[in-house]
């Protein structure tokens, strides 16, 4: 759903431009340094990305799925590094907090989150839980007022930058699974949190992820999201398809970015005495990455409307997920294939494009993770 | 002091410009538009004089099609208070846009109006100059710098002028109008809040008719044409060639 189409293009042109102005011709620079520069940061606070989708009484602009999508789109135009530092506010960092804090918790970090005053990060993975996310082993024991965590959390990203973690923790330890599980917003300075090195990752430089580990870290009962025991990560849980139709938008923008490079430089280079973009071989390329693109991001944007309408997409949500992330991965190999040996050359966005985007097949579940969610909502549905 | 700043929209400059088959026009056919970039600068600084305290009230103008609303829209979002649309289909020339712009200065008196020096469609650079005749203003074209106080008399502006081999230094009182050039500033990226926010700020139309202006063209287009492509250069491998080429082929020595 878009709320105002008029208002709806201002602000995507408004976004467009400021990625091909501001971020694009920096794109180079962050991979180089692995450091999003200042400056960029606070153009990005200034203009106010990091309060997409927090709601509008918190100082966000509470953008529906329809227009997070279409928002996401552009933004996956640019190294991913830029999305992935305005992402955690935009998602897991703030989602907790928004969907059950209390009114204290709200209005305690939601307007700073909005403006990027502060970073939220989500401490969910652990070394020995990545997709079977519910087996997590940390935990958080009550303490007269308070609760003491102990734990390690991997691959945190923003956690070097982080102001509030939303911590997933075990409070019942009785409880095998996701109902021993409660949510805990942890600030950053307390007593008791180390942050791990920087992890050394394949791309996306510039956005860093590292352990979060929690060393008898005494925070108070009011700092359980809710303020109940076993409520945060069953809600996390809802609320994964929009997570999941997020990262197949920025796939599908992703993958959009390398077919224009590719078609520009076909256009451009030549061989045989003709550009090669005038070869069939080529062409084939070209169109193939041009109508994977466009399907999916038809997916994306039927699944992202129907969840508007309020609709369970689960299973379109997976669907979109899988085939957009898995599409861009074919999309960049094709976009590296038509550069050339000039493809495995950095001086071309493409070869980091193609290594930047392996990502998305990764994180917010695995593409098997997805086939394993569409396939069990299938046979549920049958049976039903 | 309130300030009077007119806006068009244009073709993004971004898009490659494409000629009707028929050469009657430019193929606006699914083209991307946009506001023209002087005219965002000449938003911009109505927007740094409000912050700076000169300014109390911006209202932004434009002259066009109904489509036209939405640089009225960027131009709210970008900081100005309200918003005038003399909505018209019909192609408007400069003398007529100025026209228009007098009879809405007229209702807004406003101390100042900033327009941008040319449009980047048409790059014809009249409107402003044409609007201060009209209106009996003083004119600052091709501004690189608009200055209040800081040594200028009260209800005088100082417009520092890019002009060919320097640059020119006018005081003018007000009410003037001021254009503008590349360098008067950079213009900012609007915050997203604001752009939420700029559909609530108010914005109303005007038809020419209800200003008293008829704005039948006095030109008829003939034809439009892409520029003659650019044929190949040669290499020469020597400086006497060259100097034998201009003599004898290019006739130019």
């Amino acid at each position: 759903m878009i709320r105002d189409q008029e208002t709806m293009q201002i602000l995507l042109d408004s976004i467009r431009s400021f990625i091909n102005e501001a971020l694009i011709p920096r794109e180079e620079e962050v991979s180089e340094t692995d450091e999003i520069p200042e400056d960029i940061i606070s153009q990005m606070r200034d203009m106010g990305l990091f309060g997409l989708t927090i709601p509008e009484e918190f100082g966000g602009l509470g953008v529906t799925m329809e227009e997070e999508v279409n928002i996401a789109f552009e933004l996956g135009h640019t190294s991913p590094a830029f999305r992935s530092f305005i992402g955690t506010n935009n998602g897991i960092g703030s989602i907790g907090i928004l969907l059950d804090g209390t009114d204290v918790q709200k209005s305690t970090y939601l307007p700073r989150l909005a403006s990027g005053d502060i970073l939220g990060a989500f401490c969910l993975t652990e070394p020995d839980s990545g997709s079977d996310a519910a087996s997590l082993r940390t935990t958080a024991v009550r303490d007269g007022n308070d609760y003491i965590i102990n734990g390690t959390k991997r691959y945190i990203t923003n956690a070097p930058h982080a102001g509030i973690f939303t911590v997933m923790a075990r409070t019942n330890p009785d409880i095998k699974g996701a109902k021993g599980i409660s949510a805990f917003i942890v600030d950053s300075d307390v007593k008791g949190i180390t942050i791990g090195k920087r992890d050394k990752k394949m791309g996306q430089k510039g956005a860093h992820t590292a352990d979060v580990i929690f060393d008898n870290v005494r925070v108070p009962a009011s700092a359980l999201i809710g303020e109940k025991e076993g409520v945060g990560f069953k809600t996390a849980m809802k609320v994964l398809d929009k997570g999941r139709l997020h990262i197949a938008a920025i796939a599908v923008g992703a993958a959009e970015r390398v077919l224009e490079d590719s078609l520009r430089y076909a256009m451009e280079r030549k061989q045989f005495g003709r550009t090669i973009s005038d070869f069939q071989l080529i062409q084939g390329m070209l169109a193939d990455s041009k109508a994977e693109i466009y399907a999916a991001k038809c997916m994306v944007l039927d699944a992202a409307r129907k969840r508007d309408e309020g609709l369970d997409v689960s299973t379109e949500a997976s669907c979109a997920k899988m085939f957009a992330t898995e599409m861009c991965s074919r999309v960049a190999d094709k976009g590296v294939q038509i550069h050339g040996g000039a493809g495995y050359i950095s001086e071309y966005a493409v070869e980091r494009f193609y290594r930047d985007v392996r990502l998305f097949r990764l994180y917010e579940g695995t593409t098997q993770i997805q086939q394993v969610i569409i396939s069990r909502n299938m046979i549920r549905e049958a049976e039903a | 002091m309130k300030v009077l700043v007119a806006v068009k929209r244009v073709i993004d400059y971004n898009v490659k410009i494409r000629v009707k088959p028929d050469h009657t026009d430019v193929d606006l056919t699914n083209v991307k538009m946009a506001m023209n970039p002087f005219c965002e600068i000449a938003v911009e600084e109505a927007v740094r004089l409000k912050e700076k305290g000169v300014a109390t009230e911006i209202v932004a103008v434009t002259v066009g099609p109904k489509a036209a609303q939405e640089q009225l829209r960027t131009a709210l979002a970008l900081g100005a208070d309200r918003a005038i649309h003399v909505e018209t289909d019909e192609r408007v020339e400069s003398l007529a846009v100025a026209k228009l712009l007098k009879a809405v200065v007229d209702e807004e008196q406003p101390d100042l109006v900033i327009l941008g020096k040319q449009a980047i469609d048409t790059d014809n650079n009249q409107t402003g100059q044409m609007l201060a005749a009209l209106s009996g203003m003083g004119q600052g074209t091709f501004a690189s710098e608009v200055a209040f106080g800081d040594g200028v008399e009260d209800g005088y502006v100082r417009v520092t002028r890019e002009i060919d081999g320097g640059l020119q230094s006018v005081a003018l009182k007000l009410p003037a109008v001021v254009t503008t050039d590349l360098r008067l500033n950079e213009p900012r990226y609007a915050k997203l809040p604001d752009i939420m926010k700029a559909k609530k700020k108010p914005l109303d139309t005007r038809t020419p008719e209800a200003l008293g202006v008829a704005v039948s063209s006095g030109l008829e287009l003939l034809k439009v044409e892409t520029p003659a492509e650019r044929k190949g250069g040669v290499k020469v491998g020597s400086v006497d060639e060259l100097i034998d080429k201009l003599k004898n082929e290019a006739k130019v020595l």
